[in-house]
């Protein structure tokens, strides 16, 4: 079998905070192959975004760190790399896009200039050259006259066009893996399925491998193959999207999926509102606890559920779900 | 909007502003108790009321108030700002004559400490936990509490009086003779201790806003996007983080403009530095007001283009004040 382009095996990353250390990623592992698209789903501070910035080497310095478990980028453990060596990965191999395109680009620099250094910084273009790049990509990216724009500022654009620019910058070095936190969350809906369009197209193009994270399941359902629910720092389910999206084996992801609202659903007796997953995520202080975290909330717990931390169980088409009773569902 | 348009729109607005400043000063002056006519019968040993009328009259001060206000508005709108009584000459000459050295003083003392200020914050705002912090705090600390002729006195008799590497006073040394290299030193070393003294308070500013502004750009979402674009520390910290951080710190600079003439009346004093506070010092001791109130007007002059360059110079570092529309 082919090795996976990325494979993270039983990865931990502990939380320095006020009450003391906690596991903010408890003993996470999946892959990733060249060209798929797996989609991290959950809700705020269950992980995603800190699984995203640990796979970068950005884990907020002296809170964050990995205590255990290897992140292999096409064999090469990251986990242990130096700066030097992340540095050379990170915008080359590994990109990412944020979350909030209002502040995530730099108020005083052009656009061109935050597109060119990235190619001067990695593949050693000149000035001249990078910038007639920086105009290509802000063309690739659908910016409409792109040769006026990249002398404009962040400020001059607007927020679906500057997601565009940090689209161009990420994708400058055509890296292998291109992680997208929450790329859509801060813009409005049409512009969202524009930006879900140019993702789609530029992936076929360049054949990036994308990590997409995510609240939006329709997106999950359109860009992704593969899916992990997360909860509170822990893998709940794993697996093809269509197969989850049938027949979730995890009573999370069973909610997730029910409280999405379908437009054409019409009220009935047996959904007459939002449906929404009861209770609140557990405290930082929580987290780590050898017992299923999610038992507070779950409406099939039983005693095994709070005597032990599930394992996780694997089902014959790729599904795994991390659930005493998964086999149940 | 261009750049000239700015330019021109606030030298308008600057002789509006500089026109309040005049008959403010003027007002001021007036009410204050005595004249010139006083100091001159002082000198002379007394004079009875018939001599000192006449003084008076010679020299314009038995008009009405109004009148003398006109008459000296009319006058500056020509350049002319008077007559020294006191120093037997015409005032714009004896500000012309002090006010390089002022300039020169002020100048360096803000640029000093504007360059070290922004060194030491950046220093201290990428290690919060170093020791460079607890030292940089503690400058800052020191040099904001200190009062200038303090310090100014202390560096005297330490770096002057015991090591002798700097002279005691003054501007330049008259004993020694050469071409404009050896004066050039010869003046750079009699600059450093008022310099220094003058900077200390304003370093002490400098460094503790450009810190805190430095610690808030550091902690940025662009600053992630920088560093996940693989670049290395230095262009982060230099290129991405530091042209943001400016900002706040070139407005204080520009705001301090004022505070840092007035700081040089002080320092001038203890280091009897030839420049406008010595002569300021001098001329309100002799109640020579026509140059009173020429150097009012040079430091409000001085302020208001030192506040059209500091916003000039906001708009070089940050593309969005002003806005291109």
């Amino acid at each position: 079998m082919m090795r996976p382009l990325l494979d993270v095996q039983n990865l931990t990353i502990e939380l320095t905070t006020r009450d003391g250390v906690a596991p903010v990623i408890d003993d996470l592992s999946f892959s990733l192959n060249a060209g798929e698209t797996l989609s991290f789903v959950g809700e705020s501070g269950c992980g995603k975004s800190m699984t995203a910035l640990a796979l970068m080497g950005l884990l907020p310095a002296n809170v964050g760190r990995i205590s255990s478990g290897h992140i292999l980028f096409e064999g090469a453990d990251l986990a242990q790399a130096s700066d030097a060596r992340l540095r050379k990965i990170r915008g080359n191999d590994i990109s990412m896009i944020f979350q909030e395109p209002m502040t995530s680009l730099n108020p005083v620099l052009t656009i061109g200039e935050q597109i060119a250094e990235v190619l001067r910084a990695h593949q050693g273009l000149s000035r001249k050259a990078a910038w007639e790049q920086a105009i290509a990509l802000l063309d690739a990216v659908r910016i409409p006259n792109p040769k006026g724009r990249a002398g404009d500022y962040p400020f001059q654009m607007s927020g679906g066009q500057r997601q565009r620019a940090m689209i161009a910058m990420a994708l400058a070095c055509a890296p292998k893996i291109l992680i997208a936190d929450e790329p859509t969350t801060a813009l409005d809906v049409t512009v969202q399925a524009q930006i879900f369009d140019l993702l789609g197209d530029l992936r076929k193009q360049t054949g990036a491998a994308i990590i997409l994270i995510t609240h939006d399941m329709g997106a999950v359902a359109e860009m992704a193959e593969r899916m992990i629910v997360m909860y509170a720092g822990r893998k709940a389910e794993l697996g093809p999207v269509d197969q989850i999206i049938d027949h979730p084996r995890h009573p999370y992801t069973k909610g997730l999926i029910e409280c999405v609202p379908h437009i054409q659903s019409e009220l009935s007796s047996t959904r007459h509102d939002l449906v929404e997953v009861p209770g609140i995520v557990p405290s930082l202080r929580e987290f780590g606890k050898d017992q299923c975290l999610f038992a507070s909330r779950c409406r099939y717990l039983t005693e095994a559920c709070l005597a032990g931390r599930p394992k996780p169980k694997e089902f014959a088409n790729a599904q795994s779900a991390d659930c005493w009773h998964a086999e149940e569902l | 909007m261009g750049i000239l348009r700015i330019v021109l729109i606030r030298v308008l607005y600057a002789a509006a502003l500089l026109l309040a400043v005049l008959v403010l000063n003027f007002s001021l002056m007036h009410l204050a108790p005595g004249d010139v006519a006083d100091t001159i019968s002082q000198s002379m040993g007394g004079a009875d009321q018939e001599i000192l009328d006449e003084i008076r009259v010679s020299y314009g001060l038995d008009q009405p108030f109004i009148i003398q206000l006109g008459k000296y508005i009319a006058n500056v709108a020509q350049f002319d700002l008077g007559y020294s009584f006191f120093y037997n000459q015409p005032v714009s000459r004896l500000i012309l004559e002090r006010l390089p050295a002022t300039l020169l003083l002020v100048i360096t003392a803000q640029i000093a400490a504007l360059i070290i200020g922004v060194v030491l914050g950046v220093i201290s705002a990428r290690k919060p936990k170093g020791i460079s912090n607890y030292l940089v705090t503690f400058l800052a600390l020191f040099g904001y509490s200190a009062p200038v002729f303090w310090t100014g006195i202390l560096l005297l008799i330490t770096f002057s009086l015991n090591v002798h590497w700097f002279p005691v006073a003054g501007m330049r040394d008259v004993t020694i003779e050469g071409g404009f290299w050896t004066h050039f030193f010869d003046v750079a070393r009699h600059l450093v201790l008022p310099a220094v003294t003058l900077g200390s308070i304003f370093l002490a500013l400098y460094s503790r806003l450009s810190r805190a502004s430095m610690m808030e750009v550091l902690g940025s979402d662009y600053i992630r996007t920088a560093k996940a674009k693989g670049l290395s520390d230095h262009q982060v910290v230099y290129k991405h983080a530091l042209k943001n951080a400016l900002s706040p710190v070139i407005t204080l600079a520009g705001l301090q403009f004022s505070a840092v003439l007035s700081g040089a009346v002080l320092v001038e004093a203890v280091f009897s530095w030839p420049g406008l506070g010595t002569l300021a010092f001098q001329s309100i001791i002799a109640r020579d007001t026509p140059t009173i109130l020429g150097i009012l007007f040079f430091s409000a002059l001085v302020v208001i283009v030192g506040n059209l360059l500091t916003d000039l110079a906001l708009r070089l570092v940050d593309p969005r004040v002003g806005g291109r529309e």
